[in-house]
């Protein structure tokens, strides 16, 4: 959103397509390192970048509902494909896609989606009041699961793979917690339930010994994998999927720029994919007034 | 439209409210429960709807967990 903003400032005809407006920034509860606001929600923080892109209604419009699947080159320019068929063209173009939940692939996990597994702790959060929940991960958003849990659930099981990596604050915040338990180390085998999520099944990665916690509720909170899917045709993203991008937001494929979580750009946070956005845009500027000599 | 629609929403869920946009953009009437503080509601999606997860969409017989607008415009027949 970033980079149309900047991008309608230069007076370049753009074309923002989401699936949705806002992306993970919808999901994060509260904000408390985006310049300008102590704290804020994501959610009203992601309403005031769409207000602002909304601004330039005749330089920026704006797709909302789908998602990009493909972009291939065409002609001097490029192709981007939807998830519901229709095509788009452009001279230049950035990719900003994100992040999505990286899920466990362990039995259970997929059967029981919506019946006690979620990745989207804001979300479903008070559907377990007084119920007995597992989180899954060590770092910030795990952190922030275990959070807002502790107020909501009888009893919150954090298990992570590693020590937890979160920001000290939240890991004190967490620790604080009367009714937290936490098991560092430990893998999960298994989410076992019928038709709802009964409990899982965890392991000791040194020990080896098994345990089986009496859940109804798993978030998992295990990091985010890029979006980066759409572009394979043009470019082949780094080991972790990311799209590798140098320091003035370039692919190496003429015309085509990326911005935000999706890149190689380490540190994904807002106020960083913001800045980000708003670098690409620029460049694209620089790219389409070459192109137009 | 005819039928009865209902959501069960949470207030800080943004797949809720994206929902809830699609249904009055597209004139779709509705009811909405929100579970984080109405308990009747929440057991009444729990156990009708068998679900754990929101926005679930009810409408009939049919069950929607989640916001996929593709779906939900060829269940509403849209």
């Amino acid at each position: 959103m970033t980079a149309a903003v900047y991008a309608a400032r230069k007076k370049i005809n753009t074309l923002l397509v989401s699936g949705d407006i806002g992306g993970q920034g919808l999901t994060t509860w509260l904000v408390e390192n985006y310049m300008g606001y102590q704290f804020i929600e994501g959610r009203e923080l992601m309403q005031k970048f769409e207000e602002q892109v909304k601004q330039f209604p005749t330089d920026v419009k704006v797709e909302v509902g789908k998602r990009a699947e493909r972009l291939s080159r065409v002609g001097g320019g490029f192709e981007v494909r939807t998830d519901r068929g229709e095509t788009y063209q452009a001279k230049a173009v950035i990719v900003a896609t994100g992040k999505r939940p990286r899920q466990l692939n362990i039995p259970g996990e997929k059967e029981l989606l919506g019946r006690g597994v979620t990745y989207c702790a804001i979300c479903d959060g008070p559907l377990f009041a007084d119920v007995k929940v597992a989180v899954i991960g060590g770092g910030n958003s795990a952190l922030e699961a275990v959070d807002d849990m502790v107020k909501i659930a009888d009893h919150v099981y954090l298990v992570s793979l590693t020590p937890l990596t979160g920001d000290q604050i939240l890991i004190d915040k967490a620790k604080s917690a009367n009714n937290l338990t936490i098991f560092l180390e430990y893998e999960v085998l298994e989410i076992n339930g019928k038709s709802r999520v009964e409990g899982i099944k965890i392991r000791d990665l040194k020990s080896k010994q098994e345990k089986e916690l009496d859940v109804g509720g798993v978030f998992v909170e295990i990091g985010l994998i890029p979006n980066s899917e759409l572009v394979k045709q043009l470019v082949t993203p780094n080991r972790l999927g990311e799209i590798m991008v140098d320091c003035g937001s370039e692919t190496g494929v003429p015309g085509f720029f990326a911005a935000g979580d999706v890149t190689s750009v380490p540190d994904k946070q807002i106020v960083v994919a913001a800045g980000e956005g708003a670098k690409a845009a620029l460049q694209a500027h620089r790219y389409l007034q070459r192109l137009s000599k | 439209m005819a039928r009865e629609v209902k959501i069960y929403t949470t207030p800080t869920c943004p797949y809720c409210r994206m929902a809830k946009k699609f249904l009055d953009d597209n004139g779709v009437k509705y009811q909405e429960f929100d579970i984080a503080k109405d308990k009747a509601a929440r057991e009444e999606m729990k156990n009708k709807c068998n679900s754990l997860a929101v926005p679930t969409i009810c409408f009939g017989s049919e069950v929607l967990v989640g916001f996929n607008e593709a779906e939900l415009r060829k269940k509403l027949g849209l």
